[in-house]
């Protein structure tokens, strides 16, 4: 079909109803831009696509289960761009966000690297805060699997925390 | 020091006398971090970002974290600064490019940078020439010691240190080596290199990280796990299997090109001496690739009357932002391409 305008193929497809009228109107992009003032995207991108399929039907869902209260940022809001908003977002979302974290990180849930020694201003100290009976599992396995050099890292770092 | 100081010479990094320098250009760790209280820099006001900014840039000035460090305020400076700070690898193309509160501190001899408000509220990282990953980590951990004795780090029992991007999180590390893989290019065996990259869950860049091209056969090879291991263990996976591998296949390939291909591999690299020497208009992408061939050259000992370091410096003094600092002005199209030119052949000991 060709643009109403000019010898272009149409592909903007516009129905108006004016006055009880139905008005149909078969324009290409540039004149739907020029004349209706519509913002048409030449080619949407496949991966935008791709992430707004995924939104309606999953996402969205998700979404009407709310969002964080501290920063205000939706499950949906997040998987758009990627970010998180607040260090409060990773207990919010904790349940949803687990699959991702295990996809991106080899199956690991936890942390067992550096740990902070003190909360900088308030002086508290958080290595307490360390799970101990993760870190203390984690060893058995170590042990269980004759990996000995893992086992002796892991005995330092509960012995470390027990400390702390 | 600041930041004019910096553009007659190269950083640290591009000494190119560290272990391996021959193949492996540099080693970086960097630590993603935030401080707890305050919301992640998608959803800070301007008036939040602007805090953030003020309390990290006083407490990095004030707990002196490395010799000769010196701020810059990203938001004010010009654009040609921030494009020089990329081409030294100080700050991340999105970092310059971006609007808002935002700054760097650099020091060290450039070996250490802190971005600030960055993807994180705070990017520190650690630079240094050839492969030295342990050096970099012992480093890059002291002065994550000193700045959390006076931040509030955002740290989770659980998930560990707490960052925008999923991720990065845990122990938000994420190190890198840059190398030099010519001969493997040239060999078309370069793609061994990405698979065994891809099985070990690593993810490789061109020469200014994420999104960019490979140019002159230089790639970034980094971890992308940080969540579940300790920063030793991903350092030393990084360092005990992964490069010795690709150092080994660059090796080999280097070897073959000598022993079955030489005169094709002389042809290559006196080709690039040739028109480095006498080349009146040249642009940065060629310049890089023919710097990479006479560098090779040079590792082979196939050229002899020109050292490494001067290939190092002109890698990065004919970029550029750092080609207009060294003229003090602007430069555009041909008038830049033959400034470039003069320079390359100057340094080059040509006419």
């Amino acid at each position: 079909m060709k643009c109403d305008n000019c010898s272009k193929t149409a592909t903007v497809h516009l129905t108006e109803i004016k006055g009880g009228k139905k008005l149909e109107k078969h324009l290409c992009e540039q004149c739907a831009a020029q004349s209706e003032g519509l913002p048409v995207k030449s080619h949407m991108p496949i991966n935008e696509l791709l992430t707004n399929f995924v939104m309606a039907h999953s996402g969205l869902q998700k979404e009407t289960g709310g969002g964080c209260d501290a920063c205000g940022i939706t499950w949906a809001e997040f998987r758009q761009n990627g970010l998180l908003g607040c260090a409060n977002d990773y207990t919010v979302f904790e349940r949803d966000l687990t699959p991702l974290l295990q996809k991106a990180h080899e199956g690991a849930t936890h942390h067992v690297g550096k740990v902070p020694a003190r909360r900088g201003g308030s002086g508290v100290p958080i290595k307490r805060q360390v799970d101990l009976s993760r870190l203390r599992k984690e060893l058995q396995r170590a042990v269980e699997g004759e990996d000995y050099e893992r086992a002796a890292k892991l005995r330092d770092q509960i012995r470390q925390a027990e400390n702390s | 020091m600041k930041l004019s100081d910096l553009t007659n010479h190269a950083g640290e990094w591009l000494r190119g006398n560290g272990p391996m320098s021959e193949i492996v250009i540099s080693s970086r760790i960097r630590l993603a971090r935030n401080l707890a209280g305050s919301p992640f820099l998608t959803r800070s006001s301007r008036h939040q970002r602007q805090g953030i900014e003020a309390r990290v840039r006083e407490t990095i000035l004030g707990a002196a974290v490395a010799p000769g460090t010196f701020y810059v305020d990203l938001e004010s400076a010009p654009e040609i600064d921030r494009q020089l700070l990329v081409e030294r690898h100080l700050i991340s193309k999105p970092h310059a490019g971006a609007e808002g509160a935002r700054g760097v501190a650099v020091g060290e001899n450039e070996t250490v940078s802190i971005m600030v408000n960055e993807e994180d509220h705070l990017r520190l990282q650690v630079l240094r020439s050839g492969l030295q990953l342990e050096e970099a980590w012992e480093q890059i951990n002291k002065i994550d010691d000193v700045l959390e004795g006076k931040l509030d780090y955002a740290f989770h029992p659980r998930f560990g240190y707490l960052t925008a991007c999923p991720t990065n999180l845990g122990t938000g590390i994420r190190v890198s080596v840059m190398l030099h893989l010519p001969a493997l290019k040239l060999t078309g065996e370069i793609e061994k290199v990405f698979r065994a990259a891809k099985e070990l869950r690593l993810a490789v860049r061109g020469l200014y990280g994420e999104g960019t091209e490979a140019t002159g056969d230089f790639y970034q090879i980094s971890n992308q796990t940080t969540l579940g291991k300790t920063e030793e263990e991903i350092i030393s996976d990084f360092r005990g299997l992964v490069i010795p591998k690709i150092i080994d296949y660059e090796r080999h390939a280097r070897r073959t090109l000598l022993d079955d291909r030489t005169i094709a591999l002389d042809d290559k690299i006196s080709r690039a001496v040739g028109l480095l020497r006498s080349a009146r208009l040249i642009a940065s992408e060629e310049t890089l690739l023919l710097l990479s061939h006479l560098r090779m050259g040079v590792n082979l000992g196939r050229v002899k009357d020109i050292n490494i370091r001067t290939i190092n410096e002109l890698f990065l003094l004919t970029q550029p932002a750092h080609l207009q600092k060294i003229q003090g002005r602007k430069l555009e199209g041909d008038v830049r391409r033959a400034v470039r030119a003069d320079y390359i052949r100057q340094r080059l000991g040509a006419g």
